[in-house]
């Protein structure tokens, strides 16, 4: 390609992180921003130790637990040995190494895809790698950012760089204007919806108008959270005034000459008008409504209005044995009216909903249900993403609304999303969750999710079912 | 990273589709801090009947007596997708696994598999399908030719490929991380020519 053709920003992203692309080799990328956690980088760190090898740039590297803690202690071994084990390895490993560390009970701890953004480590026109999948968040800032795998953080380690083979593109253009109501999470679950959960595999996925510029920072952030869930390598949004003002007085973002220079920058990073995506899939935003998924992979969603699915609604004979696997496993009845499900968990977290306005939006459900409490067969935990985000929710009373209202309120952490703490479900219970998996046992063998926004989860935790709240 | 040249071995056909790394490698096991351990524990929702893992589930293919000596997996599209965790590819590597076929995989766990020396093989959907009939009573056996990119099995062979530098590692068994280290120079001139908020 030459210079003057026109790009699409994922082009203009990868040429501005192009170290080198040299004959029968994988195109080598800088990578500005490394996130870990606990669970994926201890064997990455005993390979650079067998090696001899220093991180190169600890100070672009940052490091939280958050996968393996409990939500309901600080102490390093309260969710158990084989999660204190690896707490305490993270902090040898970042001591030894100069890597800053957010551990138990810092004020900027939190899940990763939650403190990099609200600390200002996440940054339009940078590349971001985590070991974890759902790294793609930070695509809400015009960032290139995707999960590696643990040999890959190793190569990130030693070198700064990653080797990756170019991904194609995809434009999904949402048009026009949500309803009232809508929320991030139905808008990504009913793209998701309408690809298939491997819709955009090999894909870097763009995502595009009028409602997705209305959004705010959180709401995108819900967005590209999810693009992993129809296997795009990563999801990305245009930074724009919205963007540079969430980023201005953060932590750690740029200050003064230089915040100037990265805005003027960051401006020309949108894709250029004529640039030709590899696909392109439209939606009506004002066809959008909440969205509850019903099976086992989050392709498999529908309205809360609609009813169960049956297999025989599918022509692909793939999709016709994964929605009778889905029931089977669910424990629904085609045809059932998805109002009729009735849930015992709720949970509300996770790097997909667990951010302020998250907060605020079941809250608000909460409030709309006046003095009515959590149902009495249900338990349902409220578990903030970030140590900020716990405070923030506090300072606004949002914490004793929950609290009042018979759900618990937990500190930050990964949680219920993968129960790798002791947040897991016991085999048969049916969850709403705002979480970003529904795949069989994710959160407990045996153990049913019904992936829901936050406002969603909060009616089903004060009704015991789901509700159509825009009827 | 060993070098991968020729394997052949039996086939086990495993016919799910979407298989997520949370069913090759549940959570619980994730907790450990070195790269072995894991194989016992692939599949285990599927592989045991009981959550503490002491009861073989007989139905699961995979614990079919004819199987015990697999060692190339003829799997579902969309093989690996989910969670980057790169202990799926070890569960599946330390179980004995060489080679992983399908007609299609996630992105990061086909990488994940390069970069630990398990053989991804994306074949069409056709192939795979008319390797799914033979599998189940025919106790299939597969060569697999990685230098020529070709799968056969008596008078069948199918063609397959990988990127350039993807098949030099694996057949070559390359430390890609020493091998990159070795760009250093050229690493540190990209460097200076960054931006200050870079
Ligand atoms: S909240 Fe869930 S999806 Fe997000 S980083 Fe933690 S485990 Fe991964």
């Amino acid at each position: 390609m030459n210079n003057s053709s026109p790009k699409t920003m994922y082009e203009k992203l990868w040429q501005n992180h192009l170290v080198e692309e040299a004959k029968g080799e994988t195109p080598l990328l800088y990578v500005d921003r490394h996130l870990i956690h606990e669970v994926t980088s201890p064997q990455a760190f005993a390979n650079l130790r067998f090696h001899n090898r220093p991180v190169r740039h600890p100070e672009r590297t940052i490091a939280t637990m958050d996968h393996n803690i409990s939500t309901r202690s600080i102490k390093i071994d309260a969710a158990g040995e084989g999660a204190a084990n690896q707490l305490r390895a993270l902090a040898i490993n970042c001591k030894d190494f100069g890597i800053e560390l957010f551990d138990m009970g810092h004020k900027n701890q939190g899940i990763a895809h939650v403190i990099g953004p609200e600390l200002g480590l996440t940054l339009p026109g940078t590349i971001i790698v985590c070991g974890d999948s759902h790294t793609a968040t930070h695509g809400a800032f015009g960032a290139l950012a995707f999960g590696i795998g643990t040999s890959e953080v190793e190569h990130v380690f030693a070198t700064q760089t990653l080797r990756q083979n170019k991904a194609k593109t995809m434009k999904i253009e949402v048009k026009g204007n949500v309803g009232a109501g809508i929320s991030a999470k139905d808008i990504i679950l009913a793209i998701i919806g309408k690809t298939g959960s491997a819709g955009a595999t090999g894909y870097v996925v763009e995502y595009c108008g009028e409602a997705v510029e209305a959004l705010s920072m959180e709401e995108r952030m819900t967005v590209c959270n999810m693009s992993i869930e129809f296997g795009a390598k990563a999801g990305l949004i245009a930074p724009d005034q919205t963007t540079f003002d969430y980023i201005e007085g953060k932590e750690y973002s740029p200050k003064g000459d230089v915040f100037a220079q990265a805005v003027a920058d960051w401006k020309n990073l949108k894709s250029d008008t004529d640039a030709v995506f590899d696909a392109v899939i439209t939606l009506e935003a004002k066809d959008i409504k909440a969205q509850v998924t019903w099976g086992t992979n989050p392709g498999q969603v529908i309205s809360v209005d609609g009813i169960v699915p049956s297999p025989e609604d599918f022509s692909d004979p793939v999709e016709k044995d994964s929605c009778i696997n889905a029931l089977k496993y669910m424990d629904l009845t085609a045809g059932t009216k998805m109002t009729d499900i009735q849930v015992n968990k709720v949970f509300i977290g996770s790097c997909t909903n667990s951010r302020i306005e998250d907060l605020r939006a079941a809250a608000g459900v909460v409030q709309k249900y006046e003095g009515q409490k959590v149902v009495a067969n249900v338990d349902a935990i409220i578990v903030p993403g970030s140590y900020r985000v716990k405070e923030q929710a506090e300072s606004e009373g949002l914490d004793k609304i929950f609290i009042d209202a018979g759900f618990e309120w937990r500190l930050p952490g990964c949680s219920m999303c993968l129960g790798m703490n002791d947040d897991v479900l016991e085999e048969g219970d049916r969850c709403a969750s705002t979480s970003n998996r529904n795949f069989e046992g994710r959160q407990g063998r045996g153990s049913r999710t019904h992936l829901v926004s936050p406002e969603m989860a909060a009616a089903a935790a004060i009704t015991g079912h789901f509700v159509d709240l825009n009827a | 990273m060993e070098k991968f040249n020729t394997h052949t071995g039996l086939v086990v056909p495993l016919d799910v589709a979407n298989v997520d790394t949370d069913q090759i490698i549940p959570k619980q096991f994730l907790q450990k801090t070195e790269r072995v351990g894991f194989g016992v524990h692939l599949f285990h929702d599927s592989r045991y009947l009981d959550h503490a893992g002491t009861q073989i589930n007989p139905d699961f293919v995979i614990n079919k007596s004819e199987y015990k000596e697999a060692s190339i997996l003829l799997a579902g599209e969309n093989f690996g997708c989910g969670s980057s965790r790169e202990h799926a590819p070890w569960a599946l590597q330390e179980y004995g696994f060489k080679v992983i076929i399908a007609s299609s995989f996630a992105d990061i766990f086909y990488g994940n598999c390069i970069n630990v020396g398990l053989l991804p093989i994306k074949l069409s959907e056709a192939e795979v399908e008319q390797l799914f009939k033979l599998a189940p009573d025919a106790q299939l056996t597969l060569t697999v030719d990685l230098p020529n990119n070709v799968v056969t099995c008596g008078e069948l062979s199918f063609k397959f490929s990988l990127s350039e530098f993807q098949q030099y590692s694996l057949e070559n068994g390359v430390d890609s991380v020493g091998w990159t280290l070795d760009k250093l120079d050229t690493i540190k001139a990209f460097e200076e020519k960054m931006p200050a908020w870079q």
